[in-house]
């Protein structure tokens, strides 16, 4: 991964509660955020050497600086959002016209079928897996399937506080992945273990997956994550990860983190 | 089936993520059940899977409840469309792509709506009327110029038969022929509905005339008074033969032979080849079967309890018949019309000794009718079974015996 899209949190703020951890009385603190958010930039770009491109940020849309649910990107091919809630159907707009100018391949889903771009649909090289029910619908995933031809295994969703996939589930670049098991039923659970060998399956506690310690970013050996989850941090460090903690709590006021805050272009 | 169902279809990587385990345990725990009708499995890892699974309720409610439950995990409801049709081009002509039926329960779309298609034969055509929502069976042959015909597949269902709550032979459905089968629990099984059928058509139920079809063997094998006896107890309501068995009933009655072989003796009588040709002459010179018993010239057998039980007698003719008797239909699609008039209100078949009539009977049943095929023949019920009559169960048996041994078990005491 050498490029991240970004967009400043010019605008962020809780202009409305669409999960559970979006309170419109926790008011952000805008001087906060911007300290945090440009921390986390400077580990991308100076620590870490990641390329970032930046999005212009609109005037009521707060929660555009979330760009991981702006699509999905592999290769040239992008398969952009379809958000659930009215509050941010009109980010599609802007997405769309970020891809478009760069002459990206882009697939649309029909209007009433939801996807929430990264944030629900990860994966390793071999396999993705798709959250759904909270906020993608389980019908986008077989025309996505098509779209990038790969396969997608869906994952239910059964605890709205982890309403994206994101938001549990961290795949490694090691093929190891970290997660939070209770996030998911029975099924999904089985269906995680015969798809990911036992000895790859990075379970994490309770309280740190409140902390959102899935919602990282890994970049090769380097894993960017929220500040306040030792226990995540020695889990990494034992399989050879760096960890880059980093204080993210304004943007868990909206009910995001490090990797909701970036979106893989390549 | 239950009575109420709806089809869906799942498609995606649905086995490896246990999501259409978790779809068909969903409908099982909420009180469905379902019949998985197709599953296709993708060929790659890519490639999806695709399912498609009729759930059924118990009730209209129950249904929508598992529905709701079960979409969220993405099974859609069959997305369903209209049944195309065309107007015949010509008087017995159907359009190119007609729609061919089976005699399962079948329904059509027309506006959104599911209607029966009444009168379901095997082998018809589906003709409907879009202003009264109205779709009927209809033969080739009687289709008008004109006449809206259903054609191609969408909007068509055919509803699996629904598993009879007698638990007895017709339950297993199993059309199994053997000669080598006892006998008897399926002719106590027929006797059981027999005496069934008789109260609730006594009592004005639908579905519970009993038909029988018959050949001449019946006469020949020594069947004559068992089923004379069933027929003047009330045990059967409708009768299809030929010229055959009613010739050599009559010819019985009159000298004692059936094509000039004593009955009690066994043996070829003087001149006895001319007795049913006498028989046809004289019935002829009455004008009816009708008369010959009023006026006594016929006192016993099975046309006689037939005339006095006031059963709907049916005679097909064939181009081998001697005479044939007043009342036999020699127009062979006016003979299979009547037939097809007197199906209605049927709740059991006794197909006896005959390959065509079995034949051309089991074509006009619904199936779910209950069939018995008796023949010493094998091949009758499994040419029957291989003809689309699933449903017959087929008994490899003597006539006489099967008439004999069902009459002794309703009470038949010669």
């Amino acid at each position: 991964m050498s490029r991240l899209l970004v967009c400043p949190p010019d605008y962020f703020q809780i202009d409305y509660e669409i999960n559970p951890w979006m309170r419109r009385s926790n008011a952000v603190v805008a001087k906060n955020a911007a300290r945090q958010w440009h921390a986390l930039m400077s580990v991308f770009e100076q620590g870490l050497g990641v390329a970032l491109e930046r999005m212009t940020p609109v005037p009521s849309l707060p929660d555009l600086v979330f760009t991981a649910n702006a699509a999905v990107v592999a290769g040239r091919r992008v398969a952009l959002s379809r958000f659930r809630h009215p509050e941010r159907q009109q980010e599609e707009a802007y997405f769309e016209q970020w891809f478009r100018e760069r002459h990206y391949e882009l697939f649309t889903l029909d209007k009433d079928c939801f996807f929430e771009g990264a944030g629900d649909l990860l994966g390793f090289p071999e396999g993705w897996f798709g959250g759904y029910r909270q906020r993608s619908d389980i019908r986008a995933f077989p025309r996505l399937s098509e779209w990038f031809q790969q396969e997608i295994i869906p994952l239910e969703l059964i605890d709205s506080r982890f309403y994206h996939l994101d938001t549990c589930f961290c795949p490694l670049s090691g093929g190891e992945l970290l997660y939070f098991p209770d996030a998911f039923d029975e099924y999904g659970r089985r269906a995680i273990t015969e798809r990911i060998a036992h000895d790859r399956l990075l379970p994490i506690t309770e309280p740190e997956a409140l902390r959102f310690a899935c919602n990282a970013v890994c970049v090769g050996k380097d894993v960017v994550l929220p500040a306040g989850c030792p226990d995540t941090v020695r889990l990494l460090e034992s399989r050879g990860y760096r960890s880059h903690p980093v204080v993210l709590d304004e943007f868990m006021k909206s009910g995001g983190s490090a990797k909701c805050l970036t979106l893989a272009l390549d | 089936m239950s009575p109420v169902h709806e089809t869906v279809i799942l498609q995606g990587h649905i086995i490896d993520s246990l999501i259409l385990a978790k779809v068909l345990d969903t409908v099982l725990m909420m009180g469905g059940t379902f019949d998985l009708k197709e599953v296709r499995i993708g060929a790659t890892r890519e490639d999806s899977s695709r399912a498609k699974i009729t759930v059924q309720a118990a009730s209209a409610r129950q249904l929508t409840e598992i529905l709701q439950a079960i979409q969220p995990h993405g099974a859609a409801v069959e997305r369903e469309s209209d049944c195309t049709y065309q107007p015949a081009p010509s008087d017995g002509v159907l359009p190119e792509g007609f729609y061919a039926t089976t005699h399962l329960a079948t329904q059509v779309r027309l506006e959104g709506e599911w209607t029966d298609v009444e009168n379901i034969e095997l082998d018809l055509a589906v003709s409907i009327d879009p202003i009264r929502n109205n779709a009927c069976a209809v033969p080739m042959g009687d289709v008008r110029k004109g006449d809206l015909i259903v054609t191609g597949r969408e909007g068509i269902r055919v509803i699996p038969l629904e598993r009879p709550k007698e638990r007895d032979v017709f339950g297993f459905m199993a059309s199994v022929v053997s000669s080598e089968r006892p006998h008897h629990p399926v002719i106590a099984d027929v006797a059981k509905r027999l005496a069934g059928l008789r109260e609730a058509y006594r009592q004005g139920r639908p579905a519970s005339k009993v038909l029988l079809a018959g050949g001449p063997a019946i006469v020949h094998a020594g069947g004559r008074d068992a089923l004379a006896w069933l027929i003047e107890s009330g045990y059967v309501q409708v009768l299809f033969c030929g010229n055959a068995l009613a010739a050599h009933d009559l010819e019985v009655a009159l000298y004692g032979t059936s094509l000039g072989y004593g009955i009690a003796a066994g043996r070829a009588v003087p001149h006895g080849h001319e007795h049913h040709l006498r028989t046809i002459n004289r019935v002829r010179a009455l004008g009816s079967i009708e008369k010959a018993v009023e006026t006594s010239l016929i006192t016993s057998g099975i046309m006689a309890a037939a005339v006095r039980q006031r059963v709907e007698l049916i005679m097909a003719g064939t181009i081998r018949d001697d005479g044939p008797l007043p009342g036999v239909i020699t127009d062979s699609v006016e003979a299979q019309r009547a037939m097809r008039a007197a199906i209605p209100g049927v709740g059991l078949a006794l197909l006896v000794a005959s390959t065509l009539h079995a034949v051309a009977t089991g074509n006009l049943l619904p199936a779910s009718v209950p069939t018995v095929c008796v023949d010493v023949n094998p091949a009758v019920p499994t040419k029957l079974a291989d003809r689309g009559t699933f449903q017959a169960v087929g008994v490899v048996m003597d006539a006489a015996s099967f008439l004999m041994e069902l009459g002794r078990e309703l009470g038949w005491n010669p």
